[in-house]
């Protein structure tokens, strides 16, 4: 009943591939968000924070709907992203990393903005009056002292995009081989009525978050019984 | 050396106020703020390192400009090359101590770094982490780390009030001793007046709005002829001859009492000691 095909472990070859991707993208976009989110003195803050929580709350649809829209070729901003910058987002590989990246912002960032609050500022101002400049800060005092948050961030941010399902249906329509994720294939494989596919695509996924949650638990713990 | 003059709005539980502040310090000495809480000392600090700028006025040291809000002119604090202590330490939770100190450091220099540990007394404890230590052990890790970057000017925040009396005292006469071997002009602020008079050459004493005396600690803080309001314990801060007897002077609370004393063997400046009332004098026993 749990066998799975060989063209059946594409999905998710697709899914980790995609997963890694927004991952590291994430984190290059979001250590200094969140440090100017956490740190910085600018009035715009709150908005743009609640702007990158949105998808928290918004169902994912609603996110997909809009990207579909803004990429599709026969809008401005789509035929801009195609005629000048050769982008065509829409149903493919490089639309769904655009998707997943900003519906996984939160899940990045909130870690991060966390650790980083919860540093005591004079250890910021400490290094300052040794000398060091912001990126020495920030690579050798800040993020060493709130890795907890970067690793649960990435860890739930990698999470959430192996289990995405309504963005990545919306903006890259279940291609196979190229934006059919295992969430989408399994959702293909209930509509085809092949229960014994879909049982395997569900178990990979039910264990996969198991040990994610397991994970983040003991660096939780780990954190708590270490100080630094 | 470091001159200053300048006016900060200060927030006090009655509401901001402005400080105005104008002081001149000569090479290697040390300027002890004394005043109660919240009347600026702690931001008079950072507003000479450089982490918050005042709302008007100069800061300059030797021929450098590092703040003239006249001419918009601000060096940010990693150019200014000062020694901070901050009065929670800030050591930097992931480095070990001589990392810590490597870190502060311009350039790498194991020897200097060898030496520093050494001064401090830190030798034995160098590759344990901050939490690994206990509070007087963190203090001394975070002078250190200020020296470490071979600074021009060291500012220390109420370096010891993080401390239980016993260990103040000890380490009180420990810095004495580190600030007299590395000869830097140093500020130091304190509402602890065993400190003031162990540590500082001269006081500024800080009043809401203002600088209200400035001079030696002698000078300043204390009184002009034995007497005074007695209480049952305090510091003692100076010890001197008066005739066949000693002139002792003691901290109690915020005020200082001088007393005649006969036995001052085992009294020692900025120690605790107990005052007992005994009819018009005073008996002084080591508490």
């Amino acid at each position: 009943m749990i066998a799975l095909q060989a063209a059946d472990i594409q999905p998710f070859w697709l899914t980790l591939k995609l997963a890694t991707i927004t991952t590291m993208v994430l984190i290059v976009l979001a250590i200094p968000l969140a440090r100017w989110l956490a740190f910085g003195r600018s009035p715009l803050r709150p908005i743009v924070e609640t702007l990158c929580n949105l998808p928290l709350v918004l169902p994912p649809t609603v996110l997909g709907f809009y990207l579909l829209v803004s990429f599709s070729p026969v809008s401005f901003t789509g035929r801009w992203l195609q005629d000048v910058l050769g982008l065509k987002l829409v149903f493919t590989f490089s639309g769904l990393v655009i998707g997943s990246v900003i519906f996984s912002l939160p899940f990045m960032l909130q870690p991060l903005v966390a650790a980083f609050r919860q540093l005591p500022s004079n250890l910021i101002d400490a290094a300052r009056t040794l000398g060091k400049t912001e990126g020495t800060i920030l690579t050798r005092v800040i993020l060493p002292n709130a890795r907890a948050g970067l690793l649960s961030g990435t860890v739930l941010a990698f999470a959430h995009t192996v289990g995405e399902f309504g963005v990545v249906l919306m903006l890259g329509g279940g291609v196979t081989g190229d934006t059919q994720v295992a969430s989408i294939a399994l959702y293909r494989k209930v509509e085809a009525l092949d229960y014994a596919g879909a049982h395997s695509y569900a178990l990979v996924l039910v264990s996969f978050a198991f040990v994610v949650l397991l994970l983040l638990r003991l660096i939780q713990s780990r954190h708590e019984t270490r100080p630094c | 050396m470091l001159n200053l003059a300048l006016t900060h709005t200060i927030p006090t539980p009655e509401g901001p106020r402005p400080l105005h502040v104008e002081l001149a310090l000569s090479p290697g000495e040390r300027l002890a703020l004394y005043g109660p809480s919240g009347v600026g000392k702690t931001t008079l600090l950072r507003l000479i390192a450089g982490l918050a700028r005042p709302d008007q006025g100069r800061i300059a040291f030797g021929d450098t400009v590092w703040c003239d809000t006249g001419r918009r002119v601000h060096a940010p604090a990693r150019e200014r090359r000062v020694g901070y202590v901050f009065q929670d330490y800030a050591l930097f939770p992931n480095m070990r101590v001589r990392d810590n100190l490597a870190f502060a450091q311009p350039t790498p220099n194991r020897n200097r770094l060898d030496e520093l540990l050494a001064l401090t007394r830190l030798a034995p404890l160098a590759e344990r982490y901050p939490h690994q230590l206990s509070g007087g052990q963190r203090q001394r890790v975070a002078l250190a780390r200020a020296l470490a970057q071979e600074p021009q000017l060291l500012l220390m925040d109420e370096p010891l009030s993080a401390l239980d009396p016993a260990l103040r005292v000890a380490l009180r006469e420990e810095i004495d001793e580190i600030l007299h071997t590395v000869q830097l002009t140093t500020v130091i602020v304190s509402h602890d007046l065993g400190d003031v008079f162990r540590l500082a050459h001269r006081v500024a004493v800080l009043e809401p709005g203002k600088v209200a005396a400035l001079g030696t600690p002698r000078d300043v803080l204390l009184p002009p002829t034995p007497g005074g309001r007695h209480a049952l314990s305090g510091t003692v801060l100076a010890i001197e001859p008066a005739d066949v007897l000693w002139r002792v002077t003691v901290a109690i609370g915020n005020d200082t009492v001088a007393t005649l004393s006969a036995d001052v063997d085992q009294l020692r400046i900025g120690a605790p000691v107990a005052v007992q009332l005994n009819g018009s004098s005073a008996v002084l026993q080591p508490a």
